[in-house]
């Protein structure tokens, strides 16, 4: 019988710990596939955050480094400039990128660091119990924002892709979403531009992957993909926000 | 090789790369600032890579990143820089990785002041970053010092896969003093096989990490450790017994107080009063066993700050002599007299 799947090789075939129906699964397949599709698992050093994903370490199979919380993008420029032919990525949440890493994410861009970041924006602090985040919706409720976030007293959520789109050193920043297969598909098309891009040596890439967090939201997991569509897609608005010029 | 005067700070990088360092991440801060400027010279000559970080705890998580990659990596900065680097030293030390940190001390606490101090005693041998780790400190008193120091910083950082500091202070780094760069004894150093530098697809995974999720292992990882450091605690302490023989006093101090203590015991000697000189070499492990063979009626610590290495010599006494305390701080180098001073106070000879 013919194979129509089977499990990448760019994973371990270790059980995940995440929880049901959290989408970091998802995201890390997409990320193995595409590595062992253009031949570079062997060639990768991967770079795992502090939060849900603090275990991507044990779960990607190529060399993989634990930074400190939002520290990856400045673990992974140390590696780069060492290895600048190897492929070298950083898989962060957004409380790791966003908030305590906001600087080393913005100067790793700047500095068009050619590495790939895979930024999960579920919009909550998972891994400690679902506190607020930078990237909390506007009377989202967290368990620091138990009356919903209250943007009069912390501010607006940031939008990360459009701000890092700014800096000349980014190259491709794109926003996806794996809330329904066809999403699914364009997150995996956009990884693979993402690490193309940094493969060709073109400067810093991202793309962020706006995910669901069905603990700590308190939903089940379709309520959770349909409250992403209904209230993080209009926010946080899919599409590309900067593109490799062609024939560059 | 023939003596060169240089200024401490760049004798230092020079060393570093005479160490086989070619990787440098770094931030400005006064007053090491001419490290960093020499290896943005030098290093892009050699092939090596100098970068400017977005700050402190950038530069040393782009170490972190660097030397997990398996090669010779260096930073440097002074007091408040290095507490920020306190982070990504704990995680160098809980991934056991080789790097090599250099602090020259300035003022504190605080933004406290840029002129010479040995204020971060505690900080850098206390481990200032979390958890249960150690890391060498070493601290030189003179230029030719922090050479050799720097380049056999290299080498024990390979050898037992930790952070090595190299604790000068502002006089140390902005001096110029002669020195030679002469390569260490060579220490036998396995290949980094554990390095992410990619499988190849010939090896499983390799992984750089800190986290123990599991009490057990964290605390068998801790053990661990803890019998590294023994071992370091047997074969890399040092210290210098300057006159210390027949000496009533011993001052105990280091780096370049330790130049200032050797002047104030020749001078009392010159006087008649038999003082000399224990100075710790490494803080790190700390010389404790070097103070059973004193046989003074005082000891005196002499520090660049209010009294932080003193803990480390009561502990060594244990009670046995009398120690007291005499240092300036803020940025103020004692002078010799000073130390004279307090020591015929301390054996009934004041005025």
């Amino acid at each position: 019988m013919a194979v129509v799947f089977q499990k990448t090789k760019g994973l371990t075939d270790l059980q995940t710990h995440y929880c049901p129906g959290c989408t970091h699964g998802i995201i890390h397949r997409l990320v193995g596939e595409v590595l062992e599709e253009l031949g570079v698992l062997g060639e990768s050093i991967g770079v795992a955050p502090v939060g849900c994903s603090v275990l991507a370490y044990k779960y990607f199979n190529c060399d993989m480094q634990e930074a400190a919380h939002g520290r990856a993008p400045a673990v992974a420029t140390g590696i780069k400039r060492v290895l600048p032919d190897k492929v070298v990525f950083t898989y962060q949440g957004d409380g790791d990128l966003a908030s305590i890493g906001a600087a080393e994410i913005v100067h790793a861009a700047a500095r068009g660091e050619k590495i790939t970041t895979i930024f999960v924006n579920n919009a909550i602090y998972g891994m400690t119990g679902g506190q607020m985040a930078p990237t909390t919706l506007v009377g989202q409720k967290a368990t620091t924002s138990p009356y919903g976030r209250d943007a009069a007293v912390v501010g607006m959520p940031m939008r990360v892709s459009e701000m890092l789109a700014t800096l000349d050193g980014a190259v491709y920043v794109e926003r996806v979403s794996v809330n329904n297969p066809g999403n699914v598909r364009k997150t995996k098309a956009a990884i693979k531009k993402a690490f193309q891009a940094q493969i060709n040596g073109e400067g810093f890439s991202i793309v962020e992957v706006l995910s669901t967090c069905p603990t700590n939201w308190g939903m089940h997991p379709v309520e959770s993909l349909k409250w992403l569509e209904d209230n993080m897609i209009p926010y946080y608005p899919l599409g590309n926000f900067k593109k490799v010029e062609e024939g560059k | 090789m023939s003596k060169v005067l240089m200024k401490g700070n760049e004798a230092v990088a020079k060393a570093a790369i005479e160490a086989g360092c070619k990787y440098f991440f770094g931030y400005p801060i006064t007053p090491q600032n001419e490290i960093p400027e020499y290896m943005s010279r030098e290093l892009p000559k050699i092939g090596g890579v100098f970068l400017q970080a977005e700050s402190e705890v950038a530069a040393i998580n782009m170490v972190y990143g660097a030397a997990g990659a398996g090669v010779r990596v260096m930073t440097s900065s002074s007091s408040p820089g290095i507490a920020l680097k306190q982070e990504g030293i704990s995680y160098i030390a809980g991934a056991e990785l080789p790097a090599v940190i250099v602090n020259m001390m300035r003022g504190g606490p605080g933004l406290g002041g840029i002129q010479p101090s040995q204020a971060d005693y505690f900080m850098c041998t206390r481990g200032g970053g979390n958890g249960d780790y150690r890391h060498v400190v070493y601290a030189p008193a003179t230029l030719q010092e922090a050479v050799d120091m720097t380049m056999e910083a290299f080498e024990v950082a390979d050898f037992y896969r930790m952070p090595v500091m190299v604790l000068g202070d502002g006089m140390i780094g902005q001096m110029m003093e002669p020195v030679e760069f002469r390569q260490p004894a060579k220490r036998e150093l396995e290949e980094k096989t554990w390095a992410s530098v990619g499988t190849k697809m010939e090896r499983k995974p390799n992984v750089i990490n800190s986290l123990y999720l599991d009490a057990k292992e964290l605390e068998d990882h801790n053990i661990r450790l803890e019998e590294k450091y023994n071992t370091i605690i047997k074969n890399e302490t040092r210290h210098e017994n300057y006159k210390t023989e027949d000496a009533d006093i011993v001052f105990v101090a280091y780096g370049t107080t330790a130049r200032i203590a050797k002047n104030a015991a020749d001078a009392l000697r010159e006087e008649g009063i038999k003082a000399g000189v224990l100075r710790p070499i490494t803080l790190w492990p700390f010389p404790e066993r070097a103070f059973d063979e004193l046989n003074c009626k005082a000891i005196l610590t002499v520090e660049m700050s209010m009294g932080q290495m003193i803990e480390d010599v009561k502990l060594s006494v244990n009670g046995r002599l009398p120690v007291h305390f005499v240092g300036r701080s803020g940025g103020m180098v004692p002078e010799p007299k000073l130390i004279v001073e307090k020591a015929k106070e301390i054996l009934g000879g004041a005025q």
